[in-house]
């Protein structure tokens, strides 16, 4: 069961997936950022802006009790107030339209919101990101967010009978623009020549095959040695090899054992009890030896049942 | 001695030790492990300038970057055929994807680009549009006109077509003093700066919002051209018939010049992006968009620029200086624009046009 949802997952992934040639002549595979993990961004986006807004509010509130409290004259108390509404003004507005602009103009290419859940803003010409794109991209998100919510909330109330309706449904196809394409671009994406793509941040993990049971196939528990034969390593593919790989990189006893048996079972062998991870690990470093050895003569086999 | 124990903060982290490489079993692996060094050395560069700090890093390291970069891709070009270890090629791939965002980023910063962008960048923009401002020019007349028209075949229209906010004793039917004294001049300065900042920030909204509805064909922005105007013509006409033609002229001029030019500008943008989705020419829909999209994208960035000037114009010229005055200023600020948009030729290093293929 485990399997076909692993399947299922791959498959739509590789619906997301596309190649960007670098001029380098590389083929660098890009993930499109999946809808619901954009909207996810833009909602902490929008939280962040909230907050802040409020906080500032706050603050600039508290500083003007500050200086209704400490008096001087009519004149003074009304410049003060003057100015504090000058920033707060220009707050308002910087938080509306900078927020977005800064933080996509940087290095990572990302507000926090897409940082978080692995996103970032790329060029989709494979060029690079330019400050003018950015401006093109966040300009249109009023007309996709902030006037389709106007109008879908208001069009209810039948103010404006059939014409507020189709207003509403004229501005949900800016809203809803994204889902109507295959690289999820946003009307400002496609403005701005840009698209989102996810910016996974791997870390390397240990090679595998330094252990002594990879190397040799023997066990460092029992001393065991495991060799295993032409016939018995054919079973498998790549597909479960990297499955292996995972279980053993995970490093959970159960799954280990079960792992270990459902193979011992496929190739007729049996194993100790609490020698599985040596035997796996022997079993995954042979497999995986023949399985390159013939990826080198351009052999492959995608998963067992090829 | 032992280290003294800050210096587990501030250190560099511990390089751990990487497995021998003859103990590998794989050829695989063995390869891996031979460029392990590289790849960390390329993350730890990335990491760096990920978090925007370039001006740490030796220039040894800024020197290794392109060299660095190469090797991790073709690391992976061969690990592609010759590895299935999965982990290596995500790795690989993901570090390639970072560096390759760092090699080929933008290479101007925030102040490099704002100086392209006022020394030449905006008018050549601004110069590649004049087919939209145009038309934006001609349904901003044409808005007026209708305006004023409409109004004086029927007075009814003024209500319908003048938002309430602006009606206040501005009606037809109102005596001439009374239509003066709201051209009057204010006294005091009092309370005018943050009337400047209200007005900015609400026209820099306005204008945004027209040129972002262009994304429909251009037509919206139009429209809304059309209607903004004819409010203007109705209220012209309800000036020039009190006779105060000039008086009308001098106060809206002084910082109209500079704000209904960057509503035209603004307008023009939109009808520019519209335009290049319904007629694309040679360039297929997509790249001929993404084009105009950031070229009207800088012309945007200028419209929030004049409507900045446009705001203190609005606030503290108009409300404290006679009618010579506010003539005086609008005529000179809207040369001023005219000049630095049309009469400067620039430099041909383009600062768009160069970036997109």
């Amino acid at each position: 069961m485990s399997r076909s949802q692993t399947r299922s997952y791959d498959a739509a992934q590789g619906k997301r997936r596309r190649i960007v040639e670098t001029p380098e002549g590389i083929a660098l595979p890009f993930t499109v950022g999946a809808r619901s993990a954009r909207a996810g961004a833009l909602i902490i986006d929008y939280l962040i802006i909230f907050i802040v807004i409020i906080s500032f509010t706050l603050m600039l509130g508290w500083i003007f009790g500050g200086v209704l409290k400490s008096g001087g004259g009519a004149g003074n108390i009304a410049g003060a107030g003057e100015f504090l509404l000058v920033i707060y003004i220009l707050v308002l507005f910087l938080a509306r339209y900078g927020y977005f602009l800064t933080f996509e103009m940087g290095p990572r290419g990302a507000t926090p919101g897409k940082r978080l859940v692995g996103l970032r803003v790329a060029a989709r010409d494979g060029g690079h990101l330019t400050p003018e794109a950015v401006l093109a991209r966040n300009l249109l998100r009023d007309v996709e967010i902030l006037l389709p919510l106007v109008f879908v909330f208001s069009a209810p109330s039948g103010d404006n009978g059939a014409a507020g309706w189709a207003a509403a449904a004229w501005f949900l196809v800016f809203m809803l623009f994204a889902c109507f394409n295959r690289d999820a671009m946003r009307a400002g994406d496609l403005i701005a020549g840009t698209w989102v793509v996810e910016a996974p941040r791997t870390k390397l993990a240990p090679t595998l095959s330094t252990g002594a049971a990879a190397r040799e196939g023997v066990s460092d528990v029992t001393g065991a040695r495991y060799r295993f034969g032409s016939k018995e390593l054919a079973v498998y593919g790549e597909y479960e090899l990297q499955t292996l790989e995972r279980v053993l990189r995970e490093g959970s006893q159960e799954a280990i054992e079960a792992v270990a048996k459902t193979i011992c079972d496929k190739i007729g062998w049996t194993v100790g009890g609490g020698d599985e991870k040596a035997f796996l690990e022997s079993f995954y470093s042979q497999l995986r030896a023949r399985l390159e050895g013939n990826l080198r003569f351009g052999k492959r086999k995608a998963d067992k049942h090829s | 001695m032992k280290a003294p124990v800050l210096g587990r903060f501030f250190g560099q982290a511990k390089v751990e030790t990487l497995p021998d490489i003859a103990a590998a079993a794989l050829r695989s692996d063995r390869f891996r492990l031979e460029r392990e060094g590289d790849w960390k050395r390329l993350e730890s560069i990335l990491v760096k300038m990920e978090r925007g700090r370039l001006r740490t890093l030796p220039d040894d390291d800024i020197l290794a970057l392109p060299a660095l970069y190469r090797i991790a891709a073709s690391s992976l070009a061969v690990a592609r055929e010759t590895s299935l270890d999965k982990a290596t090629l995500s790795f690989l791939e993901s570090l390639v994807q970072r560096a390759w965002f760092q090699v080929y980023g933008p290479r101007r910063g925030l102040i490099g680009w704002l100086r392209g962008f006022l020394g030449g960048g905006l008018s050549q923009s601004v110069q590649q549009i004049w087919l939209d401002i145009c038309i934006a020019l001609a349904a901003m007349v044409a808005g007026t006109i209708t305006g004023w028209l409409l109004v004086r075949g029927d007075q009814e229209w003024y209500y319908s077509l003048v938002p309430s906010q602006f009606a206040d004793t501005r009606v037809p039917g109102a005596s001439r003093e009374v239509l003066l004294q709201s051209l009057a001049v204010d006294k005091d300065a009092q309370g005018l700066g943050a009337f400047a900042t209200y007005l900015f920030s609400n026209n820099a909204g306005v204008a945004i919002m027209a040129f972002a509805l262009g994304f429909a064909f251009g037509v919206p922005s139009v429209l809304l051209l059309v209607q903004n105007m004819a409010i203007l013509g109705a209220m012209w006409w309800l000036y020039s018939n009190a006779g105060l033609s000039w008086e009308f002229a001098g106060w809206l001029g002084v910082h109209g010049t500079t704000e209904l030019f960057a509503i035209l500008l603004a307008g023009a943008a939109g009808i520019h992006v519209g335009r290049s989705m319904a007629f694309p020419g040679k360039r297929s829909i997509m790249s001929a968009t993404a084009i105009s999209g950031r070229r009207a994208a800088q012309v945007m960035a200028g419209v929030v620029m004049m409507l900045v000037v446009a705001a203190i114009l609005e606030a503290f010229p108009r409300q404290l200086l006679g009618m010579q005055d506010r003539l005086m200023i609008g005529g000179s600020m809207l040369a001023l624009w005219l000049t630095y948009f049309f009469a400067l030729r620039p430099p041909k290093a383009s600062a768009i046009s160069g970036d997109i293929r």
